[in-house]
């Protein structure tokens, strides 16, 4: 459906000026090699300024890469950037050039500059803007409305005009969790019906692991892992995280949590600690009982997510993904 | 993980073999140009709506202000014809000029020119509509202002029927202007300034009387597309107009609106995709 080979793009550097200080040259993606498969979800998943919206802009066709090849459905998109228009749907992160239309023109004319007649594109607006709950806010311009609710009416014009693929650009950020609904029903709904396939930009690793059929991981703009989320997880599946959370500060009088102190990561009261399950278990006994107990506020004991998979790979964001 | 399973292709069987330049996928159709261009006004137009106030009423209040300001200095005759012209003219220049480069400046800047050039729309299309809707935006102003100037100085309103051919073409030569500075600009902050800047020297070379001006800056002055607008304007309010003069007037602005408008696409293109 989608490949991507040896992509490659580097922004170049720029020079200090008075008050802007100097950027070396950024490799934003470097040497990405991918296979979309049809009807899937693909996911890229990494943290900010991982190099996915870059990715994504050589893929619809708005940047040019240095290197590489991208084929979509056997069209070549780096020599005829301008087909990538008639393959796909774009929802970009910006909605500047909708800002000011109501959410039923925005959609309509979307439609009509997806190259279909008034009626039809008439016909598809309501059914997208009934189909995503947006018709009660039809008559508003999409300035008025709330952050969420922009996003879903542009997504509502991404949707008018039928295109086998759809590259979604983090297409539920701050939306509420109806919204969120309403997009992976009509996300789901046109890959059951017509086999659309979905290109999905995420930074959110609960939405990765539920809506993914495959997901690359992006970091410093290479692809450092690509399978199913499950097969991700179970790379790490020898490991088990353990969240301690003290009342004040950690009981450092008994040794077994003196010892546990050089392992775990630390950020205020809580500390994060990645164990064998068996270790796990041990230190669960120990803080659960005897005076470290009194000291314990909170803990949870959790199997690995793809935050912890990011890690394992050696993702260079120390921190970790942003979990919403 | 939804319920619908991916067609899975077998084992690393990628993409890339299934991808020879016959099996190539059928592409949608592009959207044609004029229906585009027609959707693309429409919703431009529809603007005005949410932003009344800077697209319909600021330029309007600038030019009736110039004109109650310019009574004090000029007592009627050849001098109150330019300055009635050029005020109204200005309306055209504030709005088709320096507000859609500021418009296109930061729909670059901020990425949304990337809605557009992910639909299969012809870049005229995109140009040509919204210069087409910011020069609408100026009809009600640029009427407003004639009127009012021409009862202000107490000049005839026989001919004010020629707004009818100069708003459109004045609209195309200062629209094009607008867009492909805007378009071309590497940042909003010098889409803005180039705007103002344009509309500024309309304001000072199209409203202030050219004979009391030196040399050089008659000379910008025939250089600025505005100034024919404004010509042909002020032309018709004597008793027995030089059309001969007004349609020469007229089709300089739109030879020129032609060429800026053509730039503009130009520039469309290359802006879209970087």
């Amino acid at each position: 459906m989608c490949a991507v080979r040896g992509l490659t793009k580097t922004y170049p550097a720029v020079r200090g000026r008075r008050g802007t200080p100097a950027t070396p040259a950024v490799r934003a993606t470097d040497d990405v090699r991918l296979d979309i498969r049809g009807g899937e979800i693909f996911g890229l998943l990494g943290p900010n300024g991982a190099g996915k919206t870059t990715l994504v802009r050589q893929l619809t066709g708005l940047m040019r890469p240095d290197a590489g090849r991208v084929e979509i459905l056997g069209h070549d998109i780096v020599r005829h950037p301008e087909r990538a228009a008639r393959i796909l749907a774009y929802l970009g992160q910006e909605s500047t050039a909708l800002d000011e239309l109501t959410v039923s023109l925005a959609a309509e004319t979307t439609g009509r500059l997806r190259g279909l007649e008034v009626r039809e594109a008439r016909a598809e607006r309501d059914d997208v803007l009934d189909e995503l709950g947006l018709t009660a806010l039809a008559g508003r311009p999409l300035k008025k409305l709330s952050g969420g609710q922009r996003r879903l009416a542009c997504l509502a014009a991404a949707l008018v005009g039928e295109r086998p693929l759809l590259v979604l650009d983090e297409p539920t950020t701050g939306m509420d969790p109806v919204a969120r609904r309403a997009v992976w029903a009509a996300v789901d709904r046109r890959r059951a019906e017509r086999g659309t396939t979905v290109l999905l930009v995420t930074h959110n690793v609960i939405e990765a692991e539920t809506v993914l059929d495959r997901v690359a991981v992006l970091d410093q703009g290479r692809v450092i892992a690509c399978d199913t989320p499950t097969g991700l997880k179970e790379q790490v599946a020898g490991e088990v995280r353990v969240d301690l959370v003290w009342r004040e500060k950690a009981p450092l009088h008994v040794p077994e949590v003196a010892a546990l102190r050089e392992r775990a990561v630390e950020s205020g009261r809580r500390w994060t600690l990645r164990l064998a399950p068996e270790e796990a278990r041990t230190v669960v006994a120990t803080v659960t009982g005897g005076s470290a107990f009194a000291a314990l506020d909170d803990f949870t004991l959790a199997t690995p997510s793809l935050e912890d998979v990011y890690l394992a790979l050696g993702g260079a964001a120390r921190q970790g993904l942003v979990k919403a | 993980m939804s319920v619908v399973p991916a067609e899975v292709l077998p084992g690393s069987a990628l993409a890339v073999e299934e991808a020879a330049p016959s099996g190539a996928a059928e592409l949608a159709p592009r959207a044609r140009l004029w229906p585009s261009l027609c959707a693309i006004y429409r919703a431009q137009l529809s603007r005005a709506r949410v932003a009344r106030i800077p697209l319909l009423f600021v330029a309007t209040f600038q030019s009736i202000g110039i004109m109650i300001l310019m009574r004090g200095v000029v007592d009627g005759g050849g001098e109150a014809e330019s300055v009635v012209a050029g005020s109204s003219v200005l309306v055209v220049a504030f709005v088709a000029l320096n507000l859609l480069a500021q418009y296109f400046g930061q729909l670059r800047a901020s990425g949304g020119l990337d809605h557009y050039a992910t639909l299969p729309v012809p870049p005229a299309a995109v140009v040509l509509g919204a210069a087409g809707a910011y020069a609408s935006f100026t009809v009600p102003g640029t009427v407003v202002t004639a009127v009012f100037g021409c009862v202000l100085f107490g000049l005839p309103l026989t001919h004010l029927w020629v707004l009818v051919a100069v708003i459109p073409l004045a609209g195309a030569a200062l629209a094009g202007l607008g867009a492909a500075l805007g378009l071309l600009a590497p940042r909003p902050e010098l889409a803005t300034l180039l705007g103002q800047l344009g509309m500024s020297a309309a304001l000072l070379l199209g409203v202030l009387p050219a004979d009391r001006m030196p040399e050089a800056v008659r000379f910008t002055r025939d250089l600025l597309p505005s100034t024919y607008g404004v010509e042909a304007f002020a032309r018709t309010f004597g008793p027995h107009p030089d059309w001969a003069f007004v349609l020469g007037d007229l089709a300089v602005c739109a030879a020129v609106g032609v060429i800026s408008l053509a730039v503009a696409t130009w520039a469309y293109r290359r802006a879209a995709v970087r």
